[in-house]
């Protein structure tokens, strides 16, 4: 496989503040990347470096084999086969559709370049709409249009900055799912930065899940969500909570968890763990001993989201059929599932 | 002020009460619009044989020389204005948040007053041609100096006082850009400058348009540089027709050709302006400048203080030097009288102007009637038409109503009136009403516009009435913008020459006109304190526009 893009060490700094620190991200040729994470955790710095907006103060980014930024150079923008949608799009308001898509063609014949502006066109499907002004168009247009004049060049990787943030929910899956479809039959390469999971779920085959200026992980969207590495990642993906527990050495854990494996414990564990429950570990179960107080609950339609008391006051989350209909205060029965359960060593 | 604070629909206003409201406004449109519409009905008097005459003659200069001054200052304030806001909004360099506030000075230079300081320095005997002859050796006719009292001269003088009205509308443009439209443009392989011209400038061409216009009508208006430069523009010959053949109704048609050109010209400018009205980029990132580097940023200091001295720094310093010089003979009972007449005189027209602003302005506010809507726009269009212009406007009627009292007075009680408007304080006052009332109206309207519906609607609700509304919401909100119409016309009316030049009572002087005469009379010197004095008031206006139009810090860096 060839690798497209080398980040490698890269730090980014403003002033006194380091926003990205020591990241290191490949990604393969055709492969699509994610940078997710809180917002002012820098993964819009890191991007911005691979355009070249922002320098690095250590390390080196490279593409296609080829020095972009190092410590002792940046390659401006304009120099690198980069292509860019951008959060609002950035669509130029004085030209239209195919002034935008053709104006980054400017190396091209004439004819090329008509030819090259139609070919786009027609793949994000917006021949109709070739001499409309951007403020004419719906949100989905616009981002399709940035899309295609991003691609107009044939930039070697694409980079997407939150770029389905500014669609309503229900157009946002849509398009990630269409835009994902787009990228792989034309086997670009594209680095996407985003805050929200499922984008990042939909899109990506490789997500760098960032932490206040450090990759905390790289993983496929599977393993970020099923073997997440650190607290941080737990907490970040998916809905869950985090529960301090007593474990003895038969592997039996307080509050009446019940038991885990003990080959499934790391080797050096303390008398306490840390256990991630998914809200699908503690199931609804009529016959169980084991009766939680429900402190809060919300209603999603087919399901109920109840919120549960243990005994030492630690909250846990129980999904249930919508029917299940118990008022707060009263008691749920729950059994455990933990076979899946993510541990942590204890502090 | 019940009905006022009514909100913008018409709840809350009794139908009678709308009734007197909409008569007292039409009855003040139809007063503003007196001279303007005088001045169209001499288009249908007869044309006098001078006429063939001014065809003959000197009609085809005073086209020539106006169009040929419009087409200097453009490209002088295009190139001044747009350069001056792109390197302050754009770039990073030395001395660039000075700069950014010190390009706004030459608004406080009236073009009168920077011409004959120019003359003065730059005359064979001025201090720069003297030093020149002192340091080469060189006697008189033994080199070439551009003669300062030319057409150039004056697009030179013009252009350095009017770039502002374009720096100051581009500078705005440019910061509101949306910075990820001009780094799309660097990811498809634009440079810089070439991302400058071609998306950042035709993004501005709204602001770059409405700036030269304005830069425009102002050079249209000006009389005084063209007089004292000896240049046969629209305006100079309008007076010489007057005054010179005797014509007033030749002259009131000329007024007629000069005004329909600029109302054309304004005309051309909204309608250009509305099909270019780009819809803005939602996003603001912060504004990441371009830090310029070595010779380059040498290059923007030296330039840009080049245009602000020039500008500014260099005529001030010479008028404060003549005025330092001269001071025992300046300032006497004359200058005290000078002064006084001018603030009176601005104080009571500044006063007038932000009455009948709010008056206005709330109009506007509680009317949906395209009607008068269309009454309040007509009242704001004296500002483009020149103060030359709405002279002639007045004194036409106020002469003809003048007569007529007179005869009828004489007839009726065997007693002659004279003359009662014509040459009086308040025909004077009445002029620059037409002229500035639309500098007042835009402040307050802003503020007002400011305070929007659901505001009144809201204290209505916690059971406030429509005067408690003003006084107790309206008022406070308002009150920067209230001060700041009535500083804006206070200085504008301190500044304008023509309008009181013809309207002016007998023997009533103000700081422009005795500046203008004095100048006129080749007497530089003396008319240094009053060209000074108006200056640094001048500059009172400038600080408040520094801090609302310069604030950059809170939305964009």
């Amino acid at each position: 496989m060839h690798r497209q893009l080398i980040i490698n060490d890269v730090s980014v700094k403003y002033e006194n503040t380091t926003a990205i620190a020591n990241a290191n991200f490949v990604l393969d040729q055709g492969e699509i990347g994610c940078l997710l994470g809180p917002s002012g955790c820098g993964k819009t710095t890191l991007l911005r470096a691979i355009a070249g907006f922002e320098p690095v103060s250590s390390g080196y980014i490279s593409l296609d084999g080829k020095n972009l930024s190092t410590t002792k150079f940046t390659d401006p923008p304009e120099s690198r086969a980069v292509g860019m949608v951008f959060q609002d799009f950035a669509l130029f308001p004085h030209l239209n559709v195919e002034g935008n898509i053709g104006f980054g063609l400017n190396a091209l014949s004439k004819q090329d370049k008509r030819h090259r502006i139609e070919e786009m066109l027609e793949l994000v499907s917006l021949q109709a709409e070739g001499h409309r002004f951007p403020h004419e168009l719906s949100g989905g247009q616009q981002q399709r249009v940035a899309l295609a004049r991003a691609l107009a060049p044939n930039p070697q990787i694409l980079l997407l900055d939150e770029p389905f943030s500014n669609l309503d929910a229900e157009l946002r899956t849509q398009l990630a799912a269409e835009v994902r479809t787009l990228l792989k039959k034309n086997k670009v390469t594209a680095l996407l930065v985003t805050h929200d999971q499922d984008e990042a779920f939909a899109m990506a085959d490789k997500i760098a899940l960032l932490n206040n200026g450090k990759i905390a992980q790289v993983d496929s969207p599977y393993k970020l969500y099923h073997k997440p590495a650190s607290l941080f990642a737990a907490d970040f993906i998916g809905k869950g909570a985090i529960l301090n527990v007593g474990i003895d050495a038969a592997g039996i854990l307080g509050n009446d968890l019940g038991s885990l494996s003990l080959s499934s414990l790391p080797e050096d564990m303390g008398n306490t763990v840390k256990l991630l429950v998914r809200p699908d570990d503690v199931a609804y179960d009529e016959g169980s001993d084991t009766k939680l107080e429900i402190i809060s609950k919300s209603f999603l339609g087919p399901n109920y989201l109840y919120e549960l008391a243990l005994n030492d006051g630690q909250l846990v989350p129980c999904l249930t059929h919508s029917h299940i209909d118990i008022p707060i205060g009263e008691k749920l029965p729950v059994r455990f599932d933990l076979r899946h359960v993510v541990i942590f060593n204890g502090d | 002020m019940e009905i006022s604070a009514s909100s913008t629909n018409n709840r809350g206003v009794s139908w009678t009460s709308r009734l007197g409201w909409q008569a007292l406004l039409f009855g003040a449109t139809v007063v503003l619009a007196v001279p303007i519409l005088v001045i169209l009905s001499n288009l249908a008097q007869p044309y006098s044989p001078s006429w063939q005459h001014l065809f003959d003659t000197v009609l085809q200069d005073y086209v020539l020389n106006s169009l040929a001054l419009m087409i200097g200052v453009g490209i002088g304030t295009l190139i001044l204005g747009v350069g001056a806001a792109w390197v302050t909004a754009m770039c990073d360099f030395p001395g660039r948040k000075f700069l950014s506030w010190a390009f706004l000075l030459p608004l406080s230079m009236p073009a009168y007053i920077i011409a004959y300081t120019y003359t003065g320095i730059l005359d064979f005997s001025g201090p720069l041609q003297t030093s020149l002859r002192n340091i080469f050796g060189w006697q008189f006719g033994d080199y070439y100096f551009p003669e300062i009292r030319s057409l150039g001269g004056a697009i030179c003088m013009l252009s350095l006082v009017l770039y502002p009205y374009v720096y100051m509308l581009v500078r705005v443009a440019f910061l509101e850009q949306s910075t990820a439209v001009l780094e799309a443009s660097r990811t498809l392989g634009r440079k810089p400058l070439a991302t400058f011209f071609m998306v950042a400038l035709p993004l501005a061409r709204p602001a770059i348009v409405a700036g030269v216009s304005l830069a425009l009508m102002e050079t249209l208006a000006d009389y005084g540089t063209v007089a004292y430069f000896g240049v046969s523009a629209f305006t100079t010959g309008i007076f010489r027709t007057w005054y010179g053949l005797g014509e007033l109704t030749t002259a009131a048609q000329l007024c007629a050709f000069l005004m329909i050109f600029v109302l054309t010209l304004m005309v051309a400018e909204r309608w250009s302006r509305q099909r270019l009205r780009f819809h803005k980029n939602s996003a603001q990132k912060k504004l990441v400048r371009i830090k310029l580097r070595g010779w380059r940023a040498s290059l923007a200091t030296v330039l840009s203080l080049t245009v602000v001295l020039c500008g500014f720094a260099i005529p001030a310093f010479q008028l404060l030097v003549w005025s330092l010089n001269h001071w025992q003979q300046s300032i006497d009972n004359g200058f005290l009288t000078l002064l006084f007449n001018s603030f009176s005189l601005a104080a009571m027209a500044s006063i007038c102007c932000l009455v009948l602003a709010v008056f206005f302005a709330y109009a506007r506010r509680i009317s949906s009637s395209g009607l008068q809507i269309g009454a309040i726009n007509i009242a704001g269009l004296g500002y483009a038409v020149p103060g030359t212009v709405i002279a002639v406007g007045i004194i036409i009627p106020a002469a003809w109503l003048d007569n007529h009292i007179d005869a009828f007075s004489r007839a009726w009680f065997d007693y002659p009136t004279g003359l009662i408007l014509s040459g009086t304080l308040g025909a004077l006052v009445f002029a620059y009403l037409v002229r500035f009332l639309s500098v007042a109206l835009n402040t307050v309207d802003a503020g007002l516009n400011s305070i929007k519906s659901n505001i009144d609607e809201s204290a209505r609700s916690l059971g406030a009435s429509g005067s408690v509304i003003v006084r107790r919401v309206h008022l406070p909100i308002l009150k920067t913008s209230l001060l700041t119409a009535l500083l804006l016309v206070f200085v504008e009316v301190l500044k304008e020459l023509p309008t009181t030049l013809i309207l002016r009572p007998f023997n009533f002087n103000t700081l422009a006109v005795r500046t203008y005469e004095l100048a006129s009379d080749e007497r530089l010197m003396d008319a240094a304190l009053p060209a000074l004095s108006i200056v640094i008031i001048g500059l009172l206006p400038i600080m408040i526009i520094t801090k609302s139009i310069l604030n950059e810090r809170s939305n964009h860096a």
